[in-house]
């Protein structure tokens, strides 16, 4: 920390020179080789010395300034978005790390900019400020952290996290500057007894180092403990699918034991309350499992081990490698266990490294995973989604290139109870069809996919996401469901499906979809299959009781009709209430009678499986949330917060800071 | 049956009280109209229906909606008895159409719905449209020597004009008399085309004929009505189509029946009636140049080929004439004669035809 400290002085003249280095005017480079015409100069050949003047490093702040839609900020509806989502990430993040139950405000305003706002439709230009109850960040830190690209602490190691690259939130800063001008205002308190630090800071593009604009004490703070940071920046404000809304929604799925308020552009206050009320335990660091290694890492792990025998280094470096599985190797590739790490190579490695692939290893640790847990899916689907039942499933961990993880399935099907009635009154309402008027009803409504990776909401490129595929080529049909070829299964449901591993590989640094692992679409369909048999039961048994309670119906409306027809024919010299009632009795016999009462009703539901929540006019049953205390919210009690929580940061080793 | 149709109809409100006091499911037996329960009569030479029904019951979730609108249906028939008036099949649709109490669901989404069940009722209850009041569409016209009466105006349909007089689709004593014909026969003629030229030619006058059309496949009035004519005062009957399986078909309908109205064979066939023309042999013996023909495409030769099978395309001539076309390739329309001179139809065509006797039974 004092390092840290140290460090800062270095940094803060107050006005760092932009420093824009302009390319050597072209005359000066030409001047060799024809020193009459610069003019000519393109047609020159040009030396490699001159060139070399004009080699020089790109800072990473000056190449995502100009590849920002690499990190989610290609438009300014999804810029809105992505901008919100890495600061609630990073919020999460240090709250979980802390153990502190998340309490997170989201407020979006639209920019004063003089004059009166725009409405939030028409606005182009918003304040994104995210308030967290975390550990805070000391005030030496608060600069690098969200104005210096690839700086953080959770690149280096191998655990599960949100964040992984410390890009994100220094990229919406990022953002914020060069469509606004405007610097990142940061407000951060690490404990009750400390002050609360204002500071706001820009990027030095150029030099990838934060610049202080202005850095102060302040007098109170409504909080304990914890940050909040203020974007400004261009963006769009609209609700529906890939809407921060919607984010909100997911991410409160995903995340039962955070609780959320969300202050709307047009100032509405919404909550999404907390429904679990421990932490999800905390994942641990661990050491690559010998799977996932590449020969070329291998090789250089040998090298720079401390250990003097292959079987120390095997059993040392790795996870799950015991003497006995280390010993397996060694004679598998037909080394000495006693051969020195360093003196491997050429045919020895590769033989080492098929040694390796072909013995039996146990799975890598999982817990430096943190899955959610069927418990607190089905909580989370049922607090957010109306359904009459939920399902959750997680697999045992797997492996893909040596990376654990863990894929978990939560399904919320049916309208719910209160939206039956709903539409029942809905009915008795409607208006007569008329002929090539077709009755609406959403039969095909597809099913919705929401896809989490580390607890974090995916919203953009479902096609190009393992999980569509795995939810596409699994066969619904066997479970109840309709489903057209290749597409989404149809009816009032929703897929919920989590992957949580050390290292989610993403198809692009802006974290939207899963990569197509083999290893990974093979769990989700397995999981999913799981999810899917517990659905089909549920499913057949309601569908049943519903198709006798529909038959029953439909013969209720025609025996009036019937019975009125009849009477009419006998020019009114008949009973039809007492013919209705004799039809109506044999109508309730030939459907099931009581029975069908019971199973419609939800008398008579079978047992609830593990981890399924089923929905009856009674309430619901089986594994339902707890009510739970209401508001055990993260008390300043709660173990003092340890400082730095993001500041742990090793420099990246990538270069990127400007000279 | 000698009930009135009334009676027939009321009896089905009977069907369904009778078996609601025994606890059973009503049931209304249905004669089957299709292939399946046809059969060619060679001693009658027409198409009968054979005694195959169905069953129509209440208590089925297939048949509930059928049965409910059956009873609509026939209490708006009986309605219709009982005003003593005449109505279309689409008037029906609109009577019997309301939405079912607390719902969305229409007793009738649309006509083709009501129609059949129509003809189920006709059927079951061994009762004709006409009898039933419910009028078909009204396609068709009549010229030549004849003398109608309907409802008490005469009509002589030789004065009628080139346009003909209208065939009504009710075409029943007592509202339609035939008062006089003093025609040789009856010319039934496939298109308004060809019978509008031979109608301002006054073919019909030349040679003393009855000239009908019905438009296409001619509806029940123009059936009845030459059916009549032929019966009652003993005329033959020819019949002008296309060359082409349609154009069989419909002369097969007019001498045998059809499937679908088989049960009404026995008053609309006309066993004795000759296929003029236009034959797959016409083409040659009137040297119509080959590229006045239309290619057979794939649907005509699967109607060709389901004629052949037909009991009632059995002949020898018929099999020959219709492989003949087949093997041609080629179907020719009857406005193709045009191609040799607009009135060939009338001078040349068919004076030939008919003084050769060169005709299929």
């Amino acid at each position: 920390m004092s390092g840290a400290m140290a460090k800062k002085k270095d940094e803060t003249p107050p006005t760092p020179k932009l420093e824009i280095v302009k390319p050597p005017p072209a005359s000066a480079s030409a001047g060799k080789a024809a020193p009459g015409s610069s003019r000519a100069s393109a047609d020159k050949r040009v030396t490699a010395e001159e060139m070399a003047k004009k080699q020089r490093e790109i800072s990473v702040s000056e190449f995502f300034a100009k590849n920002r839609h690499l990190l989610g900020f290609d438009n300014p509806r999804k810029a809105l978005l992505t901008a919100v989502k890495e600061a609630v990430d990073n919020s999460l993040d240090a709250c979980e790390e802390a153990k502190i139950l998340p309490e997170v405000e989201v407020k979006i305003e639209v920019a004063k900019n003089g004059g009166p706002p725009p409405a939030p439709s028409q606005a182009e230009r918003f304040v994104v400020t995210v308030t967290d109850n975390g550990p805070g960040i000391v005030p030496e830190q608060i600069a690098k952290i969200f104005a210096k690209l690839l700086y953080g602490s959770k690149f280096h190691r191998l655990r599960m996290s949100r964040g992984q690259q410390g890009i994100g939130i220094s990229a919406a800063g990022l953002y914020g500057q060069l469509t606004t001008g405007k610097p990142v205002k940061v407000i951060s308190r690490t404990s009750e007894k400390k002050p609360a630090w204002y500071v706001e800071i820009q990027i030095d593009t150029a030099k990838n180092e934060p610049r202080i604009l202005s850095k102060k004490q302040l007098e109170t703070w409504d909080r304990p403990h914890g940050t909040q940071v203020s974007i400004e920046l261009e963006g769009r404000y609209q609700k529906g699918r890939t809407s921060v809304d919607e984010y909100l929604e997911q991410t409160s799925v995903a995340n039962p034991h955070a609780g959320f308020v969300y202050v709307t552009p047009e100032g509405q206050r919404v909550e999404f309350k907390r429904t679990m009320h421990d932490l999800p335990h905390s994942p641990r660091e661990i050491k690559p499992h010998p799977y996932g290694i590449e020969l070329g890492v291998l090789l250089k792990m040998m090298q720079d081990t401390k250990s003097h025998w292959l079987s120390g280094f095997l059993c040392g470096d790795f996870s799950r490698v015991s003497p006995k599985v280390a010993a397996e190797i060694c004679q598998a590739a037909g080394l000495d266990p006693r051969s020195k790490p360093r003196s491997i190579h050429g045919d020895e490695a590769e033989k080492l490294y098929k040694a390796i692939q072909a013995t039996k290893i146990m799975n890598p640790p999982t817990d430096c995973l943190s899955p959610i847990g069927e418990k607190a899916i089905l909580a989370g689907l049922y607090k957010q989604i109306k359904g009459d039942f939920y399902t959750a499933v997680t697999r045992s961990p797997a492996v893909y290139r040596g990376n654990p993880f863990v894929i978990e399935v939560g399904l919320a099907f049916g309208t719910g109870q209160a939206a039956m009635a709903e539409s029942a009154v809905e009915q008795e309402q409607a208006v007569p069809v008329a002929e090539g008027e077709e009755d609406e009803k959403s039969e095909t409504q597809l099913s919705r996919v929401m896809r989490f990776a580390n607890r974090v909401p995916l919203l953009y490129q479902p096609g190009a996401c393992a999980v569509t595929k795995a939810v596409v080529e699994t066969s619904w049909r066997n479970y109840g469901l309709s489903q057209s070829r290749g597409a989404l299964p149809q009816g009032p449901l929703v897929i919920f499906v989590h992957m949580a591993s050390v290292w989610v590989p993403f198809t692009s640094e802006s974290k939207e979809a899963i990569a197509d692992y083999d290893e990974i679409r093979k769990e989700i369909r397995l999981a999913l299959n799981e999810a899917g048999r517990r659905l089909s039961s549920f499913v057949r048994r309601r569908e049943r009781a519903q198709n006798e309670y529909k038959r029953r119906n439909i013969f209720e409306a025609y025996i009036e009709e019937v019975a009125d027809a009849c009477k009419r024919l006998k020019k009114g010299k008949l009973d039809a209430e007492k013919l209705k009632k004799q039809l109506q009795a044999m109508a309730h016999r030939l459907t099931g009678g009581e029975k069908t009462d019971e199973l419609v009703n939800g008398k008579k539901e079978e047992p609830a499986v593990e981890s399924t929540i089923i929905v009856t006019p009674e309430g619901p049953q089986g594994a339902v949330p707890a009510a739970g205390p209401e508001s055990p919210v993260a008390s300043p009690k709660s173990e003092p917060p340890k400082p730095e929580p993001k500041a742990k940061a090793v420099k990246p080793t990538m270069k990127g800071k400007g000279k | 049956m000698s009930r009135t149709v009334e009676d027939r109809l009321v009896g089905l409100a009977d069907v369904v009280t009778s078996a609601a006091a025994k606890k059973k499911d009503p049931e209304i037996q249905i004669p089957v109209r299709a292939l399946s329960n046809v059969e060619f009569n060679p001693r009658k030479r027409i198409i009968e229906m054979k005694d195959a029904t169905t069953a129509r019951t209440f208590f089925n979730l297939g048949m509930a909606k059928k049965f409910m609108q059956t009873m609509l249906v026939a209490d708006a028939l009986a309605e219709l008895q009982r005003a003593d008036c005449t109505t279309s099949l689409r008037e029906i649709y609109y009577r019997t159409k309301h939405t079912l109490k607390e719902s969305s669901e229409n007793t009738f989404d649309a006509q083709d719905e009501s129609d059949p069940i129509i003809e189920d009722l006709e059927v079951t209850l061994a009762a004709l449209r006409e009898e039933l009041n419910v009028a078909a569409e009204g396609r068709g016209s009549i010229v030549g020597n004849v003398v109608l009466v309907d409802d008490g105006d005469a009509i002589d349909c030789s004065k009628a004009g080139k346009s003909g007089h209208t065939v009504p689709s009710i075409v029943e004593e007592p509202g339609i008399r035939i008062k006089k014909v003093s025609a040789d026969f009856v010319l039934l003629v496939e298109k308004a085309t060809q019978f509008n030229r031979l109608s301002e030619d006054k073919f019909w006058k030349r040679h003393n004929c009855v000239l009908l059309t019905g438009n296409g496949q001619p509806p029940r009035g123009v059936r009845r009505l030459c059916r009549r004519i032929h019966d009652e005062w003993k005329k033959p009957v020819y019949v002008l189509v296309d060359n082409d399986p349609w154009g069989y078909y419909i002369y097969s309908v007019v001498k045998q029946g059809s499937i679908n109205l088989a049960f009404e064979s026995e008053r609309m066939a006309m066993p004795d009636a000759k296929f003029l023309g236009l034959s797959s042999t016409d083409p040659e013996k009137h040297k119509l140049p080959r590229n006045v023909g239309i290619k057979l495409n794939d649907k005509d030769i699967a109607r060709a080929k389901e004629l052949l099978e037909y009991p009632w395309f059995q002949a020898k001539a018929w099999q020959k004439e219709i492989r003949h076309m087949l093997a041609s390739g080629l179907k020719y329309e009857l406005d193709a004669l045009a191609n040799k001179d607009f009135r060939y139809l009338t001078t040349t065509y068919l004076p030939r035809k008919l003084k050769d006797k060169d005709w299929l039974d």
